[in-house]
């Protein structure tokens, strides 16, 4: 399938061709409408599509007042604020509980495994308006409900399946004669996890809390339910906004949120290299 | 295993313990200090997130408010028999009278009443009405006369039968609710057809998730299948292109679709603009079950790429060189060798983007109107403007055995160690 | 523009005046140019007069009901005072949330003397309601409309006739009002629609009756989306507040018109939350006092075209603050406005809510 080859019939040409022309429709349908909104958040009208202007290359069609109004607008600034507060205390609490808990899930003896590993992994699988409906009752009953510390202990829960799983999976390819080795050598438990087992397992670590950080920051539906409106974040104000007065300043801030998306793949796919070169697998 | 040599000699450690008893507590020193390492998550999980769900469970059955509020009235009650088709005696009368005083003193006859009135419209004015009467009473009764003249309804054996029905502390009547059932004098028997809700947005769920991930599959199983195929640098770097939308913000695919979908839309516009269609012809594509598939096909699209490109990726070509050596045509080779082959990924895919999309509630809420929306929708609403909090968490939990039990099957099928993210 | 002016001018004030000694009181409403006029008319002034006090302002009105209840589980309510329209208000009084209040002894009197039980008369609907503003919910349409060929609609029953108003519709996503229209234009006299909504064949005509546009109808479940999808012509016809379409048609000068006929007429007030402590409660009661005197009502309506609730405050209202227009023939409760009107049945809907809801998002969901 990677090539042509030269003696293919002219039904395998064919078959060939579409084929790639099929997937290309594909792949357009899954990075067109994250494309599109680009160009619309410099729309100089308030619309949400593409005036005539800005179809002909017109400067005078393109502006940046949505990017600016996103900028003055307090409430925008203050779902900024919130989401900045809240996204990297969260992915701090998972990622600390998280690793923890893989290095032990690693371990060769673990009683109970599976009950353990299945309860660490159901705040990813349970339904997000499940757990936003619970803690909401819950949270009330303890008075977190409607806190900043609520909606952070929630994201948290919500971020550690993924630390968890790919700290493990950095740990699959371990080689448990270091930590032996190490042991012999006179160091510590404590020592052998900072200076052996860590460097190894820091991609999983950071590529499980960017995990765990967008999991936070683009979560919706539970912080409308635990938080007031102190806690209101970006999702939570896209989530009005395009519930109620849907403003053109939403494909601003969308437009921003790609810019995010892509520099943390970029470290993602940087990250995973670096893994793999240093398990001695193929770079990719 | 022995743990003696052939002359008798116990094996020992070098400090001269059993080997036997040095290797348990070894053992058992491990497995505390994963223990030890896994506790703090663990506990942290179970109290921000475990708990929360059994209480949510709990509330689904738990209904102590009329035991609570009319403690007297309900073991009055529990004597009479409700297929007499009279109301009861005077006795329970004058228990309701002075359960009443305190409840109204309490403020809490009221709240009884909304409670009831899930049950039967009219229980909550009932309530209100007979709290601003009873300081009026006459407090040597007789009550019976009393309270009809406060409210014809206290003389009616419905009224009476659902204070009955719902004495107890513990419930179905949520979960029948649930399922569109109800307590009728002959036992449990269906509601009327025109207030069946609940068992058929549990039916569109399924169904919407299933065309979902049908239309996850048609469109994924090419990409995987073209990515696994490629050279390794070629396959990453379109790669990016699955990855992207991956990474990039729920809210921003959905806002990204209510731009495109809707009748002043970037599509719309562009048909027009060809010609294919009019002015006043404009499709309708959001707002309703349309809307909700396509936008959650693109959303969920990755989750069923990537399990399966993981799993092409170790299809070996040569089995399909083998094949077509062995005079298989291009068809029969990939369909009788090397589609047999991805199906695990197919599974791992299909269960991963099921179990995501029956749980679904934003997009449903931006995009699917009415008719595109899924029991998650319910939920919500049922928490947050109805306040039937009993009910949202029963249908809560009907939806979680659901998601639980494909859970089990995902497990059996991929494994939840085997989970790959990105 | 000024608005936003005037709401950063008064949040810098706010901060100015937020000493170490201020007391906190946490409002909550609506957000939107409604609680922007809430601000310029009550508690600006207030703060003005008293700079010990320091508003925090919160929008969560909207799920006022079900974060009271969970606040109130808790037992840690943080709201002080909660603006929410009648029907709600009478919930939480009836779960025990709202606090009680006896209107002549926390209400100003008017200026002339009359206790403010009389002033506001029979829109006092429940014993925890402090009324503020009428509203009414009402029709919008576009009067650029070519398929209607020059006619535009006149009365509410042109909602439901498809030929000579052809378009989509857009309507709330519930069944109060809804459905009491459906059968005033099914035939049912104003006074009878209740009684008719009781039974089953009432419930089942209504919704046949709406089953007749039902394919044309966009649902809506926040104000704001009917003037959107208005000014964005995804429809024609559109119910949501009056004042909403106000700020549409003279603030945004869109090509829509005023549909004044059966709207229907809702109350939006306070509520004090019960558990407040004795300090705090002390200082609501004065906020209130002040907040909803007879000048301060009658300042309101120069922000947004909703009438005030008291009697005498309705010869005051004056000019919009920044249109300068006069506002008095915008309010819902103008006689040209008011020639047909529906009264809500605030009692009736929370006995059948719960039915009628069930039955009605059965039928919306097929």
């Amino acid at each position: 399938m990677s090539a042509l080859p030269p003696y293919a019939s002219p039904l395998q040409r064919t078959w060939f061709y579409s084929f790639r022309i099929i997937c290309g429709l594909i792949f357009f349908f899954l990075i067109f409408p994250i494309l599109v909104i680009l160009p619309l958040s410099f729309n100089a009208q308030d619309f949400f599509t593409f005036t005539k202007e800005m179809l002909s290359f017109d400067p005078a069609g393109y502006s940046f007042k949505h990017y600016n109004d996103f900028f003055t607008n307090p409430d925008w600034q203050q779902a900024l604020v919130n989401s900045v507060l809240i996204a990297p205390v969260a992915t701090l609490l998972a990622t600390a509980f998280g690793t923890i808990a893989a290095v032990g899930l690693s371990q060769s003896h673990v009683p109970y495994k599976p009950a353990i590993m299945a309860i660490l992994i159901s705040p990813m699988i349970v339904p997000l308006i499940i757990s936003a409906a619970g803690m909401y009752f819950f949270y009330s009953r303890i008075g977190l409900q409607g806190t900043y510390w609520g909606v952070v202990l929630a994201h948290a829960a919500l971020g550690t399946p993924f630390v968890i799983i790919t700290v493990t999976a950095t740990l699959v390819g371990f080689d448990r004669s270091l930590v032996r080795a190490s042991a012999s050598l006179g160091a510590n438990p404590v020592t052998t996890f900072f200076k052996v087992q860590m460097p190894l397992i820091v991609p999983g670590v950071v590529s499980g809390a960017l995990f765990a950080f967008i999991t936070s920051f683009d979560e919706v539906v539970v912080v409308l339910f635990l938080g007031s409106a102190g806690q209101k974040t970006l999702p939570w104000q896209m989530f009005t906004g395009l519930r109620e007065q849907i403003s053109p300043t939403i494909l601003a801030v969308a437009s921003l949120m790609v810019a995010i998306s892509i520099a943390l793949l970029t470290v993602l796919e940087l990250l995973r290299r670096r893994s793999e070169r240093l398990r001695g697998l193929t770079p990719g | 295993m022995s743990d003696t040599t052939d002359n008798g000699q116990v094996l020992t450690t070098q400090d001269g313990k059993p080997l036997k008893a040095a290797l348990r507590r070894a053992l058992r020193r491990e497995k505390l200090r994963a223990f030890l390492l896994i506790a703090p998550l663990l506990i942290f999980v179970l109290i921000t997130f475990v708990a929360p769900i059994v209480d949510m469970l709990f509330r689904s059955v738990e209904n102590s408010i009329v035991a609570d509020t009319l403690p007297k009235t309900v073991i009055e009650l529990n004597k009479w028999d409700s297929s007499s088709g009279e109301a009861p005696g005077e006795e329970v009368y004058a228990a309701l009278y002075d359960d009443m005083l305190i409840a109204v003193d309490l403020k809490t006859h009221t709240r009884l009443g909304s409670r009831l009135n899930y049950e039967q419209s009219g229980i909550s004015s009932l309530f209100r009405k007979t709290g601003r009467r009873i300081k009026r009473m006459d407090e040597d009764g007789p009550f019976k006369d009393q309270f009809i003249g406060a409210d014809k309804k206290w003389g009616e054996v419905e009224t009476w039968q659902v204070l009955q029905q719902f004495s107890p502390r513990y419930t179905d009547g949520y979960f029948l609710n649930a399922f569109d059932a109800q307590r009728g004098p002959e036992g449990i028997e269906m509601k009327p057809e025109n207030e069946q809700i609940y068992m058929f947005l549990f039916g569109r769920t399924l169904f919407l998730s299933i065309v979902i991930t049908l239309s996850c599959l048609l469109l994924g199983y090419p990409i995987a299948f073209l990515l696994a195929s490629l050279p390794l640098r070629t396959s990453n770097l379109l790669m990016i292109l699955v990855l992207l939308p991956f990474w990039t913000s729920l809210l921003v695919r959905t806002s990204a679709w209510k731009v495109l979908l809707q009748q002043q839309g970037v599509i719309n516009d562009f048909l027009v603009w060809t010609r294919l269609i009019d002015d006043a012809g404009r499709l309708v594509m959001i707002n309703n079950q349309t809307g909700t598939i396509i936008a959650m096909t693109h959303i969920l699209l990755p989750f069923m790429i990537l399990p399966l490109y993981s799993v092409m990726k170790t299809i070996s070509p040569s089995y399909v060189r083998a094949a077509k050596s062995l005079g298989a045509n291009d068809w029969t080779a990939f369909w009788r060798v090397y589609f047999p082959q991805s199906v695990p990924g197919i599974g791992a895919g299909a269960i991963l983007v099921f179990i995501l999309s029956i749980g679904y509630y934003i997009t449903p809420e931006l995009v699917g109107g009415t008719s595109g929306i899924f029991i998650s929708n319910r939920i919500a609403y049922h928490i947050s403007s109805s306040l039937n909090w009993g009910l949202a968490a029963s249908l809560g939990t009907l939806l979680l055995v659901a998601v639980l039990v494909l859970f089990v099957v995902y497990d059996k099928i991929v494994g939840i160690d085997n989970v790959k993210l990105g | 523009m000024k608005l936003k002016t005037v709401i950063l001018a008064g949040t810098a004030l706010a901060f100015a005046t937020s000493t170490a000694l201020a007391t906190d009181l946490t409002l909550v409403s609506w957000g939107g140019a409604y609680q922007a006029s809430q601000k310029n008319a009550y508690t600006d002034p207030y703060i003005a007069e008293n700079p010990g006090i320091n508003v925090i302002w919160d929008e969560s009105s909207a799920e006022a009901v079900a974060k009271l209840r969970a606040m109130n589980e808790a037992g840690n309510v943080t709201w002080d005072l909660v603006d929410v329209v009648a029907s709600d208000a009478i919930r939480l009084c009836d779960e025990g949330l709202a606090m009680e209040i006896d209107a002549d002894e926390l209400l100003a009197a008017a200026p002339d003397g009359t206790p403010a039980s009389e002033d506001f008369g029979d829109l006092l609907v429940s014993d925890c309601f402090i009324p503020q503003i009428v509203y009414s919910t009402t029709f919008g349409f576009r009067s650029d409309v070519d398929e209607w060929g020059g006619k535009e609609p006149t009365q509410i029953c042109d909602v439901f006739d498809l030929e000579t108003f052809p378009g989509k519709r857009s309507l709330e996503k519930r069944p109060i009002n809804n459905m009491e229209w459906a059968l005033l234009c099914d035939g049912v006299p104003k006074e009878e629609v209740y009684n008719v909504l009781e039974t089953e064949e009432g419930q089942a005509q209504a919704l046949a009756k709406l089953d007749t546009i039902k394919d044309n109808v966009v649902w809506w479940s926040a104000g704001a989306e009917t003037p959107q999808l208005l000014a964005d012509k995804e429809v024609v016809i559109g119910s949501t507040y009056n004042g909403r379409l106000f700020a549409l048609i003279e603030e945004q000068k869109q090509p829509v018109k005023m549909l004044w006929d059966a709207q229907v007429f809702d109350l939006d007030g306070w509520i004090i939350p019960t558990g407040l402590p004795e300090d705090r409660l002390a200082e609501v009661k004065k906020l209130v006092k002040f907040a909803t005197d007879t000048q301060r009502l009658a300042d309101q309506a120069k922000f947004i075209s909703y009438g005030p609730a008291r009697k005498s405050s309705a010869p005051l209202v004056g000019q919009h603050a920044t249109l300068g227009i006069d506002m008095a023939p915008h309010m819902p409760t103008d006689p040209n406005n008011a020639k047909n009107t529906f009264l809500y049945n605030y009692e009736w809907w929370a006995d059948y809510r719960d039915d009628i809801d069930a039955k009605f998002q059965a039928w919306l969901a097929q």
